[in-house]
């Protein structure tokens, strides 16, 4: 009905055109009703500069609505028909012409630059997103000839259509450079797609390399990218070598022709050295009991006599430089956003790291004792979360109540463990390393025996369950970034009660100088006693934040423990700045060197380990040791 | 002369001698059958288990060096046997199975076979170069010590030269065996990635010789191994260098300023006790049948400290007590052999709870008793430790605490 309207308001507007179209309908009517695709093409380009009115025309005929009454065409609408010049609608029978698929074809070509110029903006954008979806030669004619677009996005559309079907169609060499650099900074997937083709390689084999081909690569056989089999089978495939079967085929033509305990002469037995085996073949070849084929030498020859290359099927070598240079280009800005992708990975990973380590690290600081049990006073924390989840069904207020009761479960598990252990141990940090690992493996078996060894759930609240993006392209979870605030949050903590508390000034008092400390009415004990308390409430908490992301399972603390440690010893003693490097370097690190070999993992932390094991060397006492006299107590 | 300055190695070795004569003479092999193949399987285990403890010993309880990454010697060790083991068995299947076709293989043909059978489930059929010499069975024993060797050495240069010592020195070694697990993880790093070596048990040559006399053969091999390993242990501890090696454990410092190069004390202890670890660890693995990575994790490194500990470090038949009494109560108790215990609120079962039995047994045992096992021995042979009024045996970490020490 819209077309009905539509070419109505046409004829009105333009009486000459409709003339016009009048006239090549009727010159062409014969070939019109029974097109052919080999004489059809200059009917269509007739009919498509005969004016805006012959758009509809052409659609119906496409659609197979265009019809014939008697002499005069018809566009058939559903029941009805009209006069496809007049618009008056026909009585009587109209019969449908049924253009074949090859000329429907053309005519949909045709048919373009009316659809660009279509008043209704649908309709345009419909076309150019048929155009991106299948681009022809004709199409850059179409758009380029199309009257100036007035809707802004579609008038950007069109033109970058235009200058995609530039780079595929144009004849003009410069044309299609100039086309390639407008892209400029562009990574569209549509941009890409059609640059790919135009690196597309033919792999050839020749005596010598055709003169002004476009080479892409000289390839040597034998190397990775051109195995020996490979460069033979293209040898033979273009006719410059004869085939050789290869050695299961050749063993099998031997096995065939067992005469008499041997093959052509040569003993079974013998058949273990391979050029005994060839000799054998050649002689069942002389015989004429099975094809010649070329020897194992003159395989070798051959791949050396001739030369290996890939060509681009590309003619014009500054098209396939121009095209290269977009995509290492675009290489480039993909690998910017990955890495700013990856230092969010990297920041979040430092910051659980950070979190499980701070624990680690002020106890190691004052007592200079290696807390083993460290990992298993983290998945204390996260089991308590869980436990006051089973409890708490309201996921916010249970994790509300979680942190603080982590907090004070580990608290007192670190303060008994104080007091029953480490107490009795002082200044033996080696035996409190062993002492503490059998804390470690008990507590671990317990936990399984309580809680079993499938991993328990610890669901985070709803609203921190979806993930912040910046820019769209670049996003992370929302729980990751609460752990990075809950780290800061720990940071500030931290230097608020080292620095402006009485028990920081005592714990940093007893750190550079227990002896000194005790003498000034401190108890070093006590000290020691609350800092291991506080080290081990912040594993506590730190594992209902690991917990969150991660399944509790008894060994959850064991997965962190060795990492922790790491940081502590990366970092330096005695300093939180140290700590807070530590992680970050760690972090950043094992993120880094997965971005190098991303399915791997393993070896990520491979690498990072020797890594350390190596600045260990160069820094011993960490990135930020302790100075002065306090480094030697 | 030396067996009269140390009269406990005369003794060792006729309990070691009248331990493996008693197994042989009861195993099914040759004997009554009393005792099943598998537990003659399980004492040659344990007696391999001893030597690494005593290699553990050495560097620990000698050198005061609180390695955590011990077993990862070991078994690399049981890794370069392994390498034979698997190749030439690969290989005489591989050869029969083609010398049953019409054509008798070539020799390349056969080292693909092997290749194929052997990394056809880490999906490559290349044999990589680590298995270069894999067809030789002197040059893996050479790399047996070779391999340990030099990556002990490599370790200790770059740690002892660094001063490294104390808790960084145990988490570093820690991270080393954490790291090469992680590495031998890999399936592309050509040992098999998580599934390991395996079918160690079948040594080529030998498919006509029961498994029952091969136990018996790895026990002796096992037991004459300890011997002489402690024997070496013994003689390096009572002189000189022994001398050297337990000052630098109570004072480097010391040491250091008396004009002896302290570093390359450490080293040779270090890489000698590496390589002791690595013939332990080729001897234990035959009997075992299967390696994998999971062997070199922290924790069975740290284990390894505990069995010392509980036996008494600074004492070499403490570390072998300690390997042999934890490591079979282990088995036995996690075997799920050990009868459950009904404290009429709760029944023990011990499969559950032997590990938190062992993590407070410990926690105890460093506690209380510094000498572990070895104050059993030292009470009957009338031992008692030097009255030094509380005072430890010097002011490093890892010296010998007062009730440690001997007299």
């Amino acid at each position: 009905m819209r077309h009905l309207l539509l070419s109505l308001l046409l004829l009105a507007a333009s009486p000459v055109w409709a003339q016009d179209l009048a006239n090549v309908l009727d010159t062409h009517r014969d070939q019109i009703s029974k097109p052919s695709r080999q004489t059809i093409a200059p009917v269509i380009a007739a009919l498509a500069t005969a004016g805006p009115s012959a758009g509809p025309v052409l659609e119906a005929w496409e659609d197979r609505r265009l019809g014939l009454a008697g002499e005069r065409f018809a566009i058939i609408e559903g029941d009805t028909a009209i006069d496809a010049v007049t618009g008056v609608p026909v009585k009587g029978e109209v019969k449908a012409l049924r253009p074949n698929s090859g000329v429907r074809g053309l005519i949909a070509a045709a048919l373009v630059q009316f659809q660009l110029t279509d008043p209704d903006p649908a309709r345009r954008r419909a076309a150019l997103a048929a155009i991106a979806r299948e681009p022809d030669e004709s199409h850059l004619q179409a758009l380029r000839e199309a009257a100036a677009e007035t809707d802004p996005v579609l008038a950007a559309r069109r033109a970058r259509l235009e200058r995609l079907l530039t780079i595929r169609f144009d004849p003009d060499t410069q044309a299609r450079l100039d086309a390639i650099d407008g892209f400029g900074g562009d990574t569209g997937a549509d941009f890409q797609a059609v640059l790919n083709p135009l690196l597309t390689t033919n792999r050839i084999a020749a005596t010598t390399l055709p003169e002004g081909a476009n080479l892409a690569a000289e390839l040597e056989p034998g190397s990775d990218t051109l195995p020996r089999a490979e460069a033979y089978r293209l040898l033979v495939d273009a006719g410059l070598a004869e085939a050789r079967p290869s050695d299961a085929d050749i063993k099998a033509a031997l096995a065939g022709n067992i005469q008499n305990g041997g093959v052509g002469g040569v003993p079974i037995g013998q058949l273990t050295d391979p050029d005994r085996r060839d000799a054998a073949y050649a002689t069942l070849v002389a015989e004429g009991k099975v094809a010649p084929a070329a020897s194992a030498d003159q395989v070798t020859a051959a791949l050396e006599a001739h030369q290996f290359a890939d060509l681009y099927v590309e003619p014009e070598p500054k098209i396939t430089d121009a095209a290269r240079a977009a995509l290492r280009g675009m290489a480039t800005r993909e690998g910017t956003l990955q890495a700013a992708d990856l230092a969010l990975d990297a920041l979040s990973l430092a910051s659980i790291y950070f979190l499980a380590a701070i624990g680690l690290a002020i106890t190691f600081g004052v007592m200079g004792v290696i807390n083993m049990a460290h990992g298993e006073f983290i998945m204390m924390g996260a089991y308590t979360g869980y436990v006051v989840q089973t409890l708490i069904s309201d996921r916010t207020v249970s994790l509300v109540v979680a942190l603080p009761a982590a907090f004070a479960v580990t608290f007192l598990a670190g303060v008994l463990l104080y007091q029953l252990v480490i107490k009795h141990l002082a200044k033996r940090p080696l035996e409190t390393l062993l002492a503490t690992f059998g804390v470690s493996i008990a507590l671990q078996q317990i936990a399984k025996n309580i809680f079993g060894t499938q991993a328990r759930p610890l669901t985070a609240p709803a609203w921190l369950e979806g993930s912040v993006s910046f820019g769209g392209d670049v996003s992370i979870s929302s729980i990751r970034v609460a752990i990075f605030v809950l780290a800061l949050l720990f940071l500030g903590l931290f230097l608020i009660v080292m620095n402006r508390t009485r028990l920081g000034l005592q714990v940093r008092a007893v750190t550079q100088n227990p002896g000194m400390a005790a003498s000034m009415g401190i108890n070093p004990d006590r000290v020691a006693m609350m800092t291991f308390g506080l080290g081990s409430g912040i594993a506590g908490i730190a594992g209902v934040a690991i917990g969150l992301f991660a399944k509790v399972t008894s060994e959850l603390g064991s997965d962190y423990i060795v990492q922790s440690f790491m940081t502590v010893v990366v970092g330096g003693v005695g300093n939180i700045w140290g700590t807070l490097a530590g992680a970050a370097l760690i972090g950043g690190l094992q993120k880094g060197i997965e971005v190098l070999n991303p399915a791997n993992t393993l070896a990520a932390q491979t690498y990072m380990i020797l890594f350390i094991i190596i600045f260990i060397q160069f820094r011993p006492r960490g990135i930020m040791p302790q100075k002065g006299r306090a480094a030697e107590a | 002369m030396f067996i009269r300055k140390n009269p406990s190695v005369l003794a060792f070795l006729a309990i070691l001698a009248i331990f493996t004569l008693t197994v042989t003479v009861m195993s099914e092999a040759g004997g009554t059958g009393a005792i099943p193949t598998s537990m003659v399987k399980t004492l040659g285990k344990t007696l391999c288990l001893a030597l690494a403890a005593l290699a553990m010993d050495l560097v620990w309880g000698y050198a005061g060096i609180l390695s955590l990454g011990h077993m990862a010697f070991f078994a690399l060790g049981g890794y370069m046997i392994g390498q034979w083991l698997m190749y030439a068995r690969t290989g005489e299947i591989v050869t029969a199975t083609l010398m049953n076709a019409q054509i008798p293989p070539t020799a390349t043909e056969i080292r693909d076979g092997i290749a194929g059978q052997i990394f056809g489930v880490v999906g490559s059929a290349e044999l990589p170069l680590t298995w270069a010499f894999a067809g030789s069975l002197p040059m893996q024993l050479l790399l047996v010590l070779a391999v340990p060797g030099i990556f002990a050495f490599l370790f200790g240069w770059l740690a002892f030269r660094s001063r490294v010592n104390g808790v960084y020195l145990s988490i570093l070694t820690q991270a080393m065996t954490l790291a090469l697990a992680l590495w031998l993880y890999q399936n592309d790093s050509g040992f098999r990635g998580n599934n390991g070596l395996s079918g160690l048990q079948n040594i080529p040559g030998l498919t006509h010789v029961s498994q029952a006399d091969i136990s018996v053969w790895f026990l002796w091999a096992s037991a004459a191994a300890l011997a002489l390993c402690y024997v070496l242990a013994a003689w390096l501890v009572s002189g000189k260098f022994g001398s050297v090696i337990r000052a630098i454990r109570d004072d480097e410092s010391r040491v250091r300023f008396l004009g002896y190069s302290v570093e390359a004390y450490k080293m040779t202890v270090f890489t000698l006790s590496a390589m002791i670890c690595a013939i332990a660890g080729a001897l234990y693995y035959p009997q075992a049948g299967i390696i994998n990575p999971a062997e070199l994790a922290p924790i069975a490194s740290i284990y390894l400290a505990v069995w010392v500990a509980i036996g008494g470090r600074g004492r070499l038949y403490g570390a072998v007590i300690g390997a042999v009494v934890v490591s079979l109560l282990s088995s036995w108790f996690t075997g799920g052999r050990a009868p459950d215990l009904n404290l009429g609120f709760y029944t023990v079962n011990w499969v559950d709870w032997w590990q938190v039995l062992l993590g407070l047994a410990f926690v105890c045992v460093t506690l209380f008793a510094p000498r572990g096992l070895s104050s059993i021995i030292d009470a009957l042979a009338g031992l008692r430790p030097p009255m030094r009024r509380g005072k430890d045996l010097g002011p490093d970490l890892g010296a010998l605490r007062e009730s440690e020490a001997e007299a």
